[in-house]
């Protein structure tokens, strides 16, 4: 048996030039996004265009140089220091961290119910089923501003005066003023002196209660009011949740000895919280924006604080822009993070 | 090519070939419309308040009235546009409305930088305090760490700041962006005194409180609050008008010119003064772009100052303010019409 | 040959579907069971005497705000409804033409109920909803045929709640349509100008889209074009709706298997036609819960423009009370009826959607 010689490789086949064609799908693909991108440019052209136009015939200025002036007014709810001879820029962070406040708080809260609640849907208990549905439809079923607006009028209208205040072991005040609680202050000497750190117990004085901290009626109806409207989601969220847990992971739990409480945080708790917290994310951040609706009742948060702004300055456009840009900045962290960890949790698919 | 994509093509053009912004002038469109958009308060008893039927009523609203039969020879060609405080000046720099009527105080920032001019002053006031009688609170210096409701965006909230720091009070502030939320939130018990102009605090006193005897509105003034009507800038002869219309009748108050006696004093009286106010013997409506009768028209149709202010906001009314300030300068007020000559 | 013992009888289980079983599963069951059951029994029957007391037997039902006052503490004022109904459900609308917006949302109403039964799906619906518009804003607006002319910031209460919701929802529609569509087209500018505007407005409150319709709308466009308040809030709502509706109908085009694109290329179709009749109806029939979760949220979101001083149910509500000293202490019984309306509404839809997604199901498993 003999070898065959090798065939020696043949010529590479000449280049073929194929004709550009106006008809080719290429072609129009690319026409129709120039198309796409020249009219949008073309109309945001023209909307700023108009725009400057207006503002100049009117005479309004733009700029953000507006943010180094004075504010001018006070804010009555501030986690920093604040006065009303500090900077326009200064207020907006006062709002921002008051919306920051109400949002953590609110997302405490309706974490904690929403979870009480969707188990509560699926307890064996006819009627705690029953009263939690009828939480859940009810509080999903009416606007939230609504809702926020009648917690206000409940606190505002039926708690007593300051100088009636319900008092609990004379720590803790109620009253129309808000919820006044003892504080934990420094001494003469600061905080690294330990000795004379004590607590500050709030008293009632000729306009009210002083001293110690306190809750003002807006914070509480406002974080009261999200936490029980997000609550009522997120009690779908969690049985939906559960629910998509298999029954035969649980029946398989039970075949190897576990405990009901064992099977719950060993099987039920992780399998359960891959499907539920997507959702859950979801509704925080609802609940974030949500928390604008805060202007409406007199809480100064950051859409409160950019509409007094705006009132103030004239400046509509750089406002709103802030009001926009930074719910913009908090949404997309908040996908950002949750993508991460959905990365990190989601189940490897082999 | 397909007819979708043509219908599109159209449209694209037809957006494109929609104008851009240019400049017009407020006095051709109200001509051109032939009404004036007058920019007014959302319910101030007192200064401009609509009844059940629809009917506006007040200082503010006659003035736009009197406007409106000096420009377009009837009182009732005008659109009353309900505003609230937050809405108030973007709509008057966009153009929804030509002047704003809305007991709006004139300051600095919004005579400069906002696009904005004032007409002239329709009514001096000052801002105070309320607070419920029964707080036993007579001075507005005792309100050491009280809590006061206030309208977002006004001259208030700034005055407050600047009072609470000056007397070292440490007020607090419970800012709400409407007046109606404000009101029901200081009636409900929530603060302890409200502000906002004296004038503002009659009217709602009046209007909103059970039993007004109840609340007391504090004597200290804590800054100046001259209300008028504003206009856009850029817009001289539209300007010119709303100011000199406020002037006439101011200057009718003081010649003595009257709802009643106009006619009968433009065919009958002998004074120069009287003679060139109502267009007998000058014509300065020439000047402005009016005809010779545009103040006796104004005057018409509301009444002198005096009479506006009787009428809508003067003891006699539930609103019941005193002149005051508010008297003609010849009788130690603070009206000092410019000379219409 | 052994005699076959018959075993003793059992005794015959315990039945199940008695009311006895049925309590002593559901009630009793576990003694945290009867523990919760004996809880919520011990505080409905503390709490709930006094609520029927102060809803029911105290309340005063008559418009008399004496009697209102008497009972204040102990007994509900629901006379305040009777007294203020037509203001709060109807807004500032003038006195003598109230009959109009009453015609008119219940025509819309009708028409909306029409549209969800099957058997009113013909070629008829779409000019009866056009007929319906047109009648819906000339009886509002006015102007001709001797009914006098009613300007739009007149407009208020559920006449307009029901306006701002349903065509909202209609505009968004179609818009969200075409961005699920973009944001899955081949085309990378297209997909990214979808996906962009998709995720910026989800960013962002409806608040702050409402302050811009109200505040910047009119600085964007020409000068001397106004348009109408409330056109601008109906678009700022539509195009926020819009992204919405285009994440579920994203949702349900991802649904829709390949193969039935690759079907359809293979019999001719075209790229549209196969998202007409092809893909959509598979898409939009696959997400109809989620489509009905978002219309929902859209009606409840229309409360929202109170904010901007435009008075739909929530805002007349404010108006009709907050104005008025001897009825404003009632405010808790006004804010009880238009909660009652809201909630009827929304759970009629969200009702709705499941008997909807039932029909889809039983459609499904032949």
């Amino acid at each position: 048996m003999t070898l065959r010689a090798p065939v020696p490789p043949r010529a590479p086949p000449p280049r073929q030039h194929r004709a550009w064609s106006w008809r080719s799908p290429a072609t129009r693909a690319l026409l129709w996004q120039a198309l796409a991108l020249a009219g949008l440019l073309a109309g945001l052209f023209w909307l700023v265009h108009n725009t400057q136009v207006n503002m100049a015939a009117r005479g309004i200025q733009s700029g953000w140089d507006f943010l180094g002036q004075t504010a001018g007014f006070d804010i009555g709810e501030q986690l920093i220091a604040f006065d009303a001879g500090d900077s326009l820029a200064r207020a907006f962070l006062v709002g921002l961290l008051n919306t920051l406040r109400v949002a953590l708080l609110g997302i405490l809260l309706c974490t904690l119910l929403g979870t009480l609640v969707g188990l509560g849907r699926l307890s064996h208990n006819l009627l705690l089923r029953a009263l939690c549905r009828a939480y859940v439809e009810l509080f999903r079923n009416v606007p939230l501003l609504v809702q926020l607006l009648v917690w206000y009028l409940l606190l505002v209208e039926y708690l007593p005066d300051a100088s009636a205040a319900w008092s609990w072991r004379e720590a803790l005040f109620l009253s129309k003023a808000g919820l006044a609680f003892p504080t934990l202050v420094a001494g003469a000497n600061g905080w690294s002196d330990w000795g004379a750190w004590h607590w500050q117990l709030p008293a009632l004085q000729d306009f009210g209660i002083e001293g110690g901290g306190a809750l003002s009626p807006e914070f509480i109806a406002v974080t009261v009011g999200l936490g029980c409207y997000t609550a009522a989601f997120v009690a779908e969220v969690v049985r939906a949740g559960i629910r998509s847990v298999p029954p035969g992971q649980i029946e398989a739990a039970q075949s190897v000895g576990l405990s009901r409480r064992q099977t719950l945080r060993l099987v039920t708790g992780p399998l359960a919280l891959r499907v539920i917290l997507p959702p859950l994310t979801n509704q925080y951040l609802n609940l974030t924006k949500n928390s604008s609706l805060a202007v409406a009742i007199g809480y100064p948060d950051l859409v409160s604080i950019a509409n007094t702004t705006l009132n103030q300055t004239g400046r509509a456009v750089e406002c709103i822009g802030v009001i926009m840009l930074v719910y913009l900045a908090l949404s997309l962290l908040t996908a950002a993070l949750m993508a991460v960890f959905n990365r990190r949790v989601a189940l490897k698919e082999r | 090519m397909k007819p979708i994509r043509l219908s599109i093509l159209a449209l694209a053009l037809a957006l494109a070939s929609l104008g851009s912004a240019h400049a017009g002038k407020t006095l051709d469109t109200i001509k051109q419309r032939d009404q004036i958009a007058v920019g007014v308060s959302t319910g101030v008893p007192g200064f401009s308040a609509a009844d059940s039927q629809g009917r506006w009523a007040g200082l503010d609203v006659d003035i736009g009235k009197a406007v409106a039969a000096a420009l377009l020879g009837d009182a009732n060609k005008v659109k009353w546009v309900p505003l609230a405080s937050q809405q108030r000046f973007t709509a008057l720099q966009s153009g929804e409305v030509d002047v704003l009527s809305r007991n709006t105080t004139v300051t600095l920032t919004r005579d400069a930088s906002m696009g904005l001019a004032f007409t002239a002053i329709a009514f001096y006031d000052g801002q105070g305090f309320m607070v419920p009688a029964k707080s036993k609170v007579k001075s507005a210096k005792q309100l050491k760490g009280a809590t006061v409701c206030v309208q977002s965006g006004t001259t208030s909230e700034k005055n407050l700041a600047d009072f609470s720091r000056a007397y070292k009070l440490n007020l607090k502030p419970v800012v709400f962006d409407k007046f109606d939320a404000a009101n029901a939130a200081y009636f409900a018990g929530r603060c302890q005194a409200y502000t906002t102009d004296t004038s503002g605090l009659a009217s709602v006193r009046a209007k909103d409180a059970k039993d007004p005897k109840e609340h007391l509105i504090l004597p200290e003034l804590i800054s100046k609050e001259p209300l008028g009507p504003l206009v856009r800038r850029g817009d001289d002869e539209w300007l010119a008008i709303v100011r000199w219309v406020v002037n006439g009748l101011l200057e009718a108050e003081e010649n003595g010119i009257t709802q009643a006696n106009v006619d009968q004093l433009k065919a009958d009286s002998t004074d120069p003064v009287v003679g060139r106010l109502l267009g007998k013997t000058e014509d300065t409506g020439k000047l402005l772009g009016l005809d010779r009768d545009w103040l006796a028209r104004a005057i018409k149709a509301v009444g002198n100052y005096g009479e506006i202010y009787e009428r809508n906001v003067g003891e006699k009314t539930p609103v019941g303010l005193a002149r005051g300030k508010n008297r003609l300068w010849t009788d130690g007020g603070l009206h000092y019409a410019l000379p219409l000559r | 040959m052994a005699v076959w013992q018959m075993i003793p009888a059992r005794a015959a289980p315990e039945r199940q579907d008695s009311w006895l079983a049925w309590v002593r599963r559901e009630l009793l069951g576990g003694w945290l069971n009867a523990l919760t059951t004996l809880a919520l029994l011990a505080w409905a029957v503390s709490a709930l005497p006094g609520l029927a007391d102060w809803t029911l037997w105290q309340a005063v039902w008559r418009p008399d705000a004496d009697a209102c006052q008497a009972a204040r503490g102990s007994g509900a004022c629901w006379g305040v409804i009777a007294e203020k109904q037509r203001l709060i459900l109807l807004g500032r609308y003038p006195a003598p033409e109230h009959w109009r917006p009453v015609l008119a949302s219940v025509l819309l109403l009708a028409l909306v109920v029409a549209s969800g039964l099957r058997r009113c799906w013909n070629r008829w619906l779409l000019p009866a909803w056009m007929l319906v518009w047109a009648a819906f804003f000339g009886l509002m607006a006015g102007g001709f045929a001797g009914l006098a002319p009613v300007a739009t910031e007149r407009w208020g209460g559920l006449p307009l709640t029901l306006m701002l919701a349903t065509l909202s929802i209609l505009l968004a529609c179609p818009l969200a349509v075409l961005l699920a569509l973009g944001r899955r087209s081949r085309l990378p500018a297209i997909r990214v100008l979808c996906a962009c505007y998709v995720e910026l407005v989800r960013g962002v409150p409806l608040i702050s889209v409402l302050f811009m319709a109200s505040f910047l709308f009119p600085l964007f466009l020409p000068a001397g074009t106004t348009p109408d308040v409330l056109l601008r809030v109906l678009l700022g709502i539509a195009l926020f709706a819009a992204a919405y509706l285009a994440e579920t109908v994203r949702a349900g085009l991802q649904s829709v298997p390949t193969g039935q694109s690759d079907a359809a290329a293979s019999i001719g179709l075209g790229w549209w036609q196969t998202q007409r009749l092809v893909v959509l109806p598979q898409a939009l029939g696959a997400v109809v819960p989620g489509l009905m979760n978002s219309f929902i949220s859209i009606f409840k979101d229309s409360s929202l423009i109170t904010i901007v001083s435009l008075y739909e149910l929530t805002g007349s509500l404010g108006l009709a009370l907050s104005g008025d000293p001897v009825w404003r202490p009632y405010m808790i019984e006004g804010y009880c009826f238009i909660t009652a309306i809201y909630f009827v509404v929304c759970a009629a839809m969200s009702r709705y959607s499941l008997w909807v997604e039932r029909q889809q199901a039983r459609a499904l498993t032949r």
